[in-house]
């Protein structure tokens, strides 16, 4: 039984990453921390997928020139590469938000920025 | 091989190719005007080619387009079917109308020295729905998903000209939206690890034999979670309300008749088609996820949208019960209810389109926001602007000869053949409630006298134009139902593939 | 193809009128004449169009294809003959009296008045003429819509309250019953179309028939059946043109009429009969004719109380169609016209008051009828059909639905009839005598204008020559059940 819990290792790394990432996107107040949740999120995802591929004896899905080589699976890496653009795009975007919230509101804590909006389209 | 390069024999990818290829083009243009010919040829060509397909693909049979000749399952192929092709139509064409409307419109309401850029995100924005709707691949679905959200926030970000909020705004549809194509990303992932395809008609075929598996049960709960983020349905919609207020206005009317139908439209496919072996597992989900989550949405966004009064603000609100509209369509499970969903999706999105429009110019021509008693005695001071959107929130309540009506009509009758009583008193009392909202707008319009707070403004051609379109639109087919009853016929016949109930 | 275009030219005179009001608002005079003269070409229309249906002439109008099996074209049936003829003819009076109570008081947005009035009598003709349920709904809904200018026109706060109570009674009865009891139907038997005899026979759940019979009463909120009455004394506060031909003939009729349609071409006075549809619903019938009646003795109100008199007389007539025997149903279809002529004469009375003088209430009307004899008169010739006692045309359709309460041997609401009509006399003539016996208070001055008195006389005139000319109408409710 301890073998099945431990065998499946890489799953439970993806999930404490995973619920680490999301909790968080959900309870920092502070933007920045915020994007950082998001990355951890992600990269829990890409985790995943690779680990998905993995085959047992199996080395990186490069090319060598050797006939005999146990490949793992290439997919789940292209999937990831594409992912991790993917992602990046998403963080630059989210970076680029913050600085023009600064800009804007002068803080970057989602706390003060409601307070602020609150204080000003009620009068 | 000439063939091969004919521009008929590859319009499902050109659909795709050149609104993206022509987005770096019109952001690097500087003249403004230049970028917006350069958005409207995009445009247009998406229009023309939505249309072509959609013919060849109504008197019979399916495309399946290969990219780059790669064979399925190993490359990535689009599906043209009757389904898609009625998506890309209305994206297509919404697409277009929001375009013409842009010009002005933005004109107005983003600096100078933006403006270029903004034709860029749109043509990417439009690119990104549309390949959306026509991939068949699974991963390649969430490289557009992600391709239309960024782009979608990052012009909802353009607001900040002139409402800081419309930051904010960008920021939680980024970081929600963000999490909801990671859940998609993580259900693929589950599915492909149990299946080993990514192509969606290969991963049915598998997945027939499949249904029982509990991971796979798992993906697909990913997988519909990420997508009822995109789609805005209950509970998942918190981004959609300031979304579509503090973004510009033609931003707006883009996303409303866009984004969220075309995530609701992949909606359908997974549940329909992708599952079409899995009845006992679909059926749990339309039961208690969706039915409950439209039942609430409906309520809350008409309940809400009543007491509102920033205007815009009441149009996002009434926009989340429209949708939950659509989605009741879909939780009946029946091909009566997927060919309800899909005339709704087609009206709400001339309606929403046209209402947004409408405040929209109001707001430019005063340059503050439009509040309730911003619309005082607007039938004296806006004529063409008033009379349209007069009918188009007549069309919004059911008015017969209008096309709410066809949607309204053809929603009881789905549930009615599903004998579900309740949703049935559920959707006449709120469509009832509507009116609590929807008449606020036409009083303070038509029944009252302009005073000092009422906006007297000359109303100009290139903004109501598109207007004078959509509400024309929606009278006649409303009356001549044929394209929109005809195409949603198709579109459910294509996802629905058990025999009709 | 010459009998055809009838209905169309009968349709588009209203609307044309509708859309030159609009064009021509500068013009008054023209602007004003514009609804006399549609009305007349209505009107005759409407005649040839009876005349072909006494004459076993099918007349109808085909537009389109709407759906699967349904179109979206016109049929006279004998009923909409009736209603038709009612509505085309009554407009022309009512054009007349709008132009002088308009002018009399000085009222404004007199261009939306006339031309939503042209609209609203469009849609009161379509309604009368549809050849399907789902067409009938459509223009009922367009009916509730085209009057709300009518009844929120002086746009004042109270007038404003009235018409969104006007709204939401309406359209949520037609929204939450009436609308899915059309979908039940269409889900049953496959189609809407009004067929002599009704389509339920075969094809629906006998069971089922009295709660689908429930959603129709309670679906047309127009017929005004408690406790859906409340708009009606509303909508008092509109114009008195609009009382009178709205209120009292196209829209109150539009909502009978479509009641005793579901009852004879989609239900069918057999089946209801055999399936016991109507027993709870008659009673709510009688109560409404009974409390509407006591609740308008105690009116001081004129409008007021000629609006429960209203609310009384319809359920009379949607009485007639439960009850569901040949002579009712025939008493009912005649009642349309006969109500609808003498309430108008009622209204149009009130409405000179008013104009003349700015009395609304009955008890400043003491020791008026010296000034104004003539309209007292009206009023009490008006009052007495409404009772039903000859030489009014009143007293026909009083006469065959007391005979029809007897076919069906419900002796209880023979009394009910009866003690409604004693009811009708103490607050119909109420006023009269009060204008001809009591002392005046004051000295008041009267100035109502020509154009005002005409119409009056005219149905008044029209109301006594019912009395004797009353067969085309007998023979056009008689085919209505055959």
């Amino acid at each position: 039984m301890i073998h099945g819990i431990l065998g499946i290792w890489n799953y439970w790394i993806v999930i404490i990453l995973m619920m680490t990432g999301l909790f968080i996107v959900i309870s920092r107040h502070n933007l920045v921390k915020k994007m950082v949740g998001l990355t951890i999120f992600q990269t829990s995802v890409f985790l995943f997928y690779i680990s998905l591929g993995k085959v047992q004896g199996g080395t990186a899905p490069i090319l060598t020139g050797i006939k005999e080589t146990l490949y793992s699976n290439p997919l789940p890496h292209v999937l990831i590469l594409t992912a991790i653009v993917v992602g990046v795009a998403t963080t630059a975007l989210g970076l680029a938000l913050i600085l023009r919230i600064k800009n804007e509101f002068g803080t970057i804590e989602e706390n003060e920025i409601a307070a602020i909006n609150t204080k000003e389209n009620s009068q | 091989m000439i063939e091969n390069l004919a521009i008929e024999n590859n319009l499902p990818a050109l659909q795709v190719v050149v609104p993206l290829l022509l987005a770096p083009i019109a952001a690097l243009l500087t003249v403004p005007f230049l970028s917006w010919l350069v958005a409207m040829a995009g445009a247009l060509f998406c229009l023309y080619s939505s249309i072509t397909l959609f013919l060849k693909v109504s008197s019979g049979g399916t495309i399946n387009y290969y990219m780059g000749g790669w064979l399925p399952p190993y490359g990535i192929e689009y599906v043209i079917d009757g389904a898609s092709s009625f998506m890309i139509v209305i994206i297509s064409f919404m697409g277009l109308i929001a375009t013409i409307y842009a010009y002005t419109s933005l004109k107005f309401e983003i600096s100078k020295n933006s403006q270029s850029k903004v034709y860029g995100m749109w043509l990417l924005a439009l690119g990104g729905l549309l390949g959306l709707v026509t991939t068949g691949d699974a991963f390649n679905l969430f490289v557009f998903l992600e391709i239309s959200s960024l782009s979608s926030v990052t012009l909802v970000a353009l607001g900040a000209n002139k409402d800081k909020r419309a930051l904010t705004a960008a920021f939680n549809y980024l970081l929600i939206g963000a999490v909801g194509a990671t859940f998609y990303v993580i259900g693929v992932g589950l599915l492909y690890s149990v299946t080993g395809t990514l192509n969606i008609a290969d991963l049915t075929i598998k997945l027939s034999e499949l249904s029982d598996n509990n991971a796979v049960k798992a993906g697909v709960s990913f997988i519909i979670i990420g997508l009822m983020v995109k789609a805005a349905i209950y509970p998942l919609h918190i981004w959609l309300p300031a979304a579509y207020t503090f973004a510009p206005t033609a931003v707006s009317v883009l996303l409303t008749a866009t984004a969220t139908k075309a995530a609701l439209y992949v909606l359908a496919r997974i549940l329909f088609t992708l599952l079409s072996n899995a009845d006992e597992f679909t059926h749990i989900i339309l039961q208690w996820v969706f039915l409950p989550a439209s039942i609430i949405a409906i309520f809350f966004g008409t309940i809400r949208a009543i007491y509102e009064n920033d205007i815009k603000k009441l149009l996002a609100f009434s926009s989340l019960s429209q949708i939950g509209y659509i989605t009741i369509g879909l939780s009946l499970g029946t091909a009566s209810g997927i060919m309800a969903s899909f005339i709704h999706i087609a009206n709400h999105s001339m309606m929403k389109a046209a209402l947004f429009m409408g405040i929209g110019s109001i707001s430019i021509l005063s340059n503050q926001r439009v509040k309730l008693n911003s619309l005082q005695g607007l039938g004296q001071s806006m004529p063409i602007t008033s009379i349209c959107l007069t009918i188009v929130i007549l069309s919004l309540l059911g008015l017969p000869l209008t096309i709410g009506f066809i949607s309204k009509i053809f929603l009881l009758k789905a549930v009615f053949n599903h004998g579900n009583w309740p949703v049935l008193f559920i959707i006449v009392l709120t469509s009832f409630l509507a009116m609590g909202y929807a008449w606020k707008l036409i009083e303070q319009i038509w029944m009252k006298e302009p005073n000092e707070n009422s906006i007297k403004f000359i109303e100009k051609p290139s903004l109501y134009i598109p207007m004078i379109v959509l509400a024309f639109l929606n009278i006649v087919l409303g009356i001549y139902t044929f394209p929109v009853v005809n195409g949603a016929l198709k579109s459910s016949e294509a996802i629905f593939w058990k025999v009709l109930s | 193809m010459f009998e055809t275009n009838l209905i169309a030219i009968a349709l588009l005179s209203p609307l044309i009128v509708a859309l030159f009001t609009l064009i021509f608002k500068n013009s008054k005079n023209l602007r004003d004449s514009l609804g006399f003269i549609g009305a007349l070409i209505s009107f005759y229309a409407s005649i040839k169009i009876s005349i072909g249906v006494l004459n076993h002439q099918s007349q109808s109008l085909f537009l389109f294809h709407l759906f699967k099996n349904l179109e979206f074209s016109f049929n006279v049936t004998p009923l909409g003959a009736i209603f038709g003829l009612v509505c085309s003819g009554l407009w022309i009076l009512a054009a007349i009296y709008s132009v002088g109570y308009m002018r009399g008081n000085n009222e404004k947005k007199q261009t939306r008045f006339y031309s939503f009035y042209a609209l609203s009598i469009f849609g009161a003709l379509c309604v009368a003429w549809s050849s399907n349920l789902l067409l009938l709904f459509i223009f009922y809904e367009f009916l509730t819509f085209a009057t709300y200018p009518l009844v929120a026109h002086k746009e004042t706060e109270q007038s404003l309250k009235a018409s969104r109570l006007y709204l939401g009674i309406l359209v949520g009865s037609s929204l939450l019953f009436f609308l899915p009891a059309i979908i039940w139907v269409w889900y049953s038997t496959g189609t809407l179309n009004f067929v002599h005899g009704g389509i339920l026979t075969n094809s629906f759940n006998p069971g089922y028939a009295p709660i689908l019979l429930m959603l129709f009463i309670f679906g047309i909120g127009k017929a005004a059946i408690m406790p859906l009455h409340w708009w009606l004394p509303a909508a008092m506060v509109a114009p008195t043109p609009v009382s009178a031909l709205l209120h009292a003939v196209a829209v109150v009729k539009a909502g009978v009429f479509s009641i005793l349609m579901v009852c004879c071409y989609i239900f069918g006075i057999d089946f209801i009969s055999e399936t016991n549809s109507s027993n709870i619903l008659i009673w709510i019938a009688c109560f409404t004719i009974l409390m509407s009646s006591i609740i308008a003795i105690q009116k001081d109100d004129l409008k007021a109380r000629l609006a429960y008199s209203t609310v009384s007389q319809l359920s009379y007539i949607v009485l007639g169609g439960l009850i569901a025997t040949q002579y009712s149903v025939i008493g009912s279809s005649m009642h349309i016209m006969m109500h609808a002529v003498g309430k108008i004469t009622l209204f149009f009375c009130a409405g000179a008051i008013y104009v003349g003088a700015h009395l609304t209430k009955i008890s400043q009307l003491d020791g008026t009828g010296k000034k104004i004899p003539i309209i007292y008169i009206a009023f009490a010739i008006g009052a007495l059909s409404i009772i039903g006692i000859p030489p009014m045309g009143g007293s026909w359709s009083k006469f065959y639905l007391m005979m029809g309460a007897a076919q069906s041997m419900l002796t209880v609401v023979i009394i009910i009839l009866i003690i409604s009509s004693v009811l009708n006399a103490f607050y119909l003539l109420e006023p009269v005598f009060r204008a001809f016996y009591n002392l005046p208070k004051e000295n008041i001055e009267f100035k109502v204008p020509q154009l005002v008195t005409i119409p009056i006389i005219a149905s008044t005139g029209l109301i006594i020559l019912l009395f004797f000319f009353y067969s085309p109408l007998l023979s056009l409710s008689m085919m209505v059940v055959k």
